[in-house]
């Protein structure tokens, strides 16, 4: 129980840390944290299948851009909804619903399209299974890119009311963290891992590897749609801001922290945001003891993937190892 | 019916048959280095975008096309003779996944200093465009450059199926591909085997640089990301375990998205892409291991 403790305590304090840290510094310079947690919550819900299941997923944004699109068209209020999204759909254009209720539609709508995909999708494993996510990833960016009757199309969504600032981007983290970690903990989770160890012997007493793969991309898409509802209450952003780059940059966190573990996803996302807001901030000149840095805009996604390939090279299970957080064992007298 | 005519238009079949075949060539550089090193090399795009990039930087500067081209090959077979060194050796003994996310950060790295290097907006490479122009042929007008890439295609496979089947590289390649352990264990050098292999993928995307640049001289950060997609979809589609299998999946896709490209009325032809990865999730969904493959692959059992 104390181990289990502190595996779910270590990430939850490290994201209240951050969450806490953040209410200290400028409004400018807040961002770079809001922008952090609402990372770690779309990590998180990545983890949930790529770290548990072993399989590599790159549909994952779909799932956020979905739950983007449903917080997003949902809470413009009713009378700006003509001007900036003129086609919708009846229903969509007279109904706007309030924060939490909005949040709660993203994620759902995230878990049902990954239950939809998921079901003839999961069969799939190792490459095909990757260049499927992939397949769904460029059909739902296609789709709302052109399809304007459920959304803005290719224009950047306006008037969503910023509800997402430092304190509900770190309650939702701690909310994606603490239900990846019940998962992972409970008796599908812990199928779906040793079905990731050992696909022969986890079938041999009696692991339906599908239904568990596909339980665990249904969650992770229902994480993954919230995390998109908290973003769109953040910044307003357009279609091409939930394609590739979100994509790489999510996996290259998942990665580089480690993706077998919690504490991975957790850590690879906080680490590789630090390094991209304080690259960013040296993209507009920074000055550091008297010397100033002033990198050309562009930089920072060099610089990550740059990290990225290195620590794949040199550390292939992440800067965690893929292992949970545990504290230095202490030997006590009695225990000889 | 409209679409069925349109379809079948002679013109239509031409230019889906030229992107098959340039897609097709695409398809061989990413098999032949899955073959050898079972390695999905995501960053193959970015080889291109790099050779088109040298290109456009001899265009710019008025050399001749062929120093233009002479750079282009160096360029890629540099790049790719690098990324081979620092990235796939030492990963050799990952994962398939671990290598694939590895290539996933260099394509974006090559991408990120290319945006860095000449901007969002690109550069222009207008030295071949002349290889534009239609030449008509019956009833139907065909650009130079389809048939160019025709061609080429069917020159590069030949020379590349007579460098397997008649060399002793060509028979280590084959061996590595099929049983790369025990192929070391008769005394087959890997590290030549893989050098060769990510060669021969280079020249290849070079001259697919070159392809590409006379159809879209203007050459942006993501030149050919778009295709490498494609193609990879295709390849696994195909079949990846066989280069055979790999090559005819990447000509598919090129020919099947050239004749629905051509032939979807305007206001949906921006749905191509769905319609294209519906068909790629289906045909995986019914033939995981790939359409021209045969028998099923291995599963474990106990």
């Amino acid at each position: 129980m104390r181990a289990a403790a502190v595996q779910l305590g270590a990430p939850v304090v490290l994201v209240g840390a951050a969450g806490a840290l953040g209410a200290f510094v400028s409004a400018t310079n807040e961002i770079y944290f809001v922008t952090a947690l609402i990372q770690v919550s779309t990590v998180v819900a990545i983890y949930v299948f790529v770290g548990n299941s072993g399989v590599l997923s790159f549909g994952h944004i779909s799932f956020f851009a979905v739950g983007v699109w449903a917080a997003g068209v949902l809470s413009v209020p009713e009378q700006e909804k003509p001007a900036t999204m003129p086609y919708l759909f009846d229903f969509l254009s007279s109904t706007t619903v309030g924060n939490v209720p909005s949040l709660a539609i993203a994620a759902v709508v995230g878990g049902a399209f990954a239950l939809v995909v998921g079901l003839p999708l999961m069969r799939l494993s190792g490459l095909a299974a990757g260049i499927a996510t992939f397949a769904v990833l460029g059909i739902t960016n296609n789709i709302l890119r052109y399809y304007e009757k459920i959304g803005p199309g290719l224009n950047t969504f306006s008037s969503v009311p910023e509800t997402t600032g430092l304190l509900q981007a770190t309650v939702g983290a701690v909310l994606v963290i603490v239900a990846a970690f019940a998962y992972q903990r409970s008796r599908l989770g812990r199928q779906l891992r040793a079905a990731r160890e050992d696909p022969a012997a986890a079938r041999a007493v009696g692991v339906s590897i599908y239904r568990q793969r596909l339980a665990s991309f249904a969650l992770s898409g229902f994480l993954a749609g919230f995390a998109g509802g908290l973003y769109i209450h953040f910044i307003p952003i357009n279609v091409d801001a939930v394609y590739l780059d979100l994509t790489f940059i999510t996996l290259a966190m998942l990665v580089i922290g480690g993706t077998t573990s919690l504490w991975g996803a957790v850590v690879g996302a906080l680490f590789v945001s630090a390094l991209d807001s304080v690259l960013a901030e040296m993209e507009d000149g920074m000055t550091i003891l008297g010397h100033t840095i002033d990198l050309p805009v562009g930089s920072r996604i060099v610089v990550v993937s740059a990290v990225m390939a290195l620590v794949v090279i040199v550390r292939p299970s992440g800067l965690t190892g893929g292992r949970e957080f545990s504290l230095p064992r202490l030997r006590t007298a009695g225990a000889r | 019916m409209s679409f069925l005519r349109d379809a079948l238009d002679l013109q239509v079949q031409v230019d889906a048959v030229g992107l098959g075949a340039i897609y097709a060539l695409m398809a061989v550089g990413i098999g032949l280095v899955f073959g050898v090193m079972r390695l999905v090399n995501f960053a193959y795009g970015q080889l291109i975008m790099a050779g088109a990039f040298a290109l456009a930087f001899a265009s710019d500067r008025d050399w001749p096309v062929a120093v233009g081209i002479a750079l282009c090959f160096g360029v890629v077979l540099a790049l790719s003779l690098a990324m081979e060194r620092v990235v796939f050796r030492p990963l050799r003994t990952q994962s398939a996944a671990v290598m694939l996310i590895a290539t996933f950060a260099v394509a974006f790295l090559l991408q990120s200093i290319a945006l860095l290097w000449f901007g969002p907006l690109g550069k222009t490479a207008t030295s071949l465009v002349q290889l534009n122009r239609p030449v008509e042929i019956g009833s139907v007008e065909i650009r130079k450059i389809t048939i160019v890439a025709i061609v080429t295609a069917v020159v590069c496979l030949l020379l590349l199926v007579a460098l397997l089947n008649r060399t002793a590289l060509g028979l280590h390649m084959r061996a590595a591909a099929i049983d790369s352990q025990t192929a070391r264990l008769l005394g087959v050098r890997a590290n030549l085997v893989s050098t060769a292999s990510v060669l021969i993928a280079g020249a290849l995307a070079a001259v697919v640089a070159v392809m590409l640049t006379v159809q879209f001289p203007t050459v942006t950060p993501t030149f050919a990301l778009q295709d490498t997609i494609l193609v990879l979809a295709g390849v696994v589609v195909g079949g990846m375990t066989r280069l055979l299998s790999a090559t005819l999946g990447g000509f598919l896709i090129g020919y099947v998205s050239g004749i629905l490209g051509g032939a979807l009325p305007s206001e949906q032809s921006q749905y191509l892409p769905s319609l294209v990865f519906g068909l790629v999730i289906l045909v995986l969904l019914v033939r995981p291991d790939g359409l021209f493959t045969r028998g099923r692959g291995l599963v474990e059992r106990v």
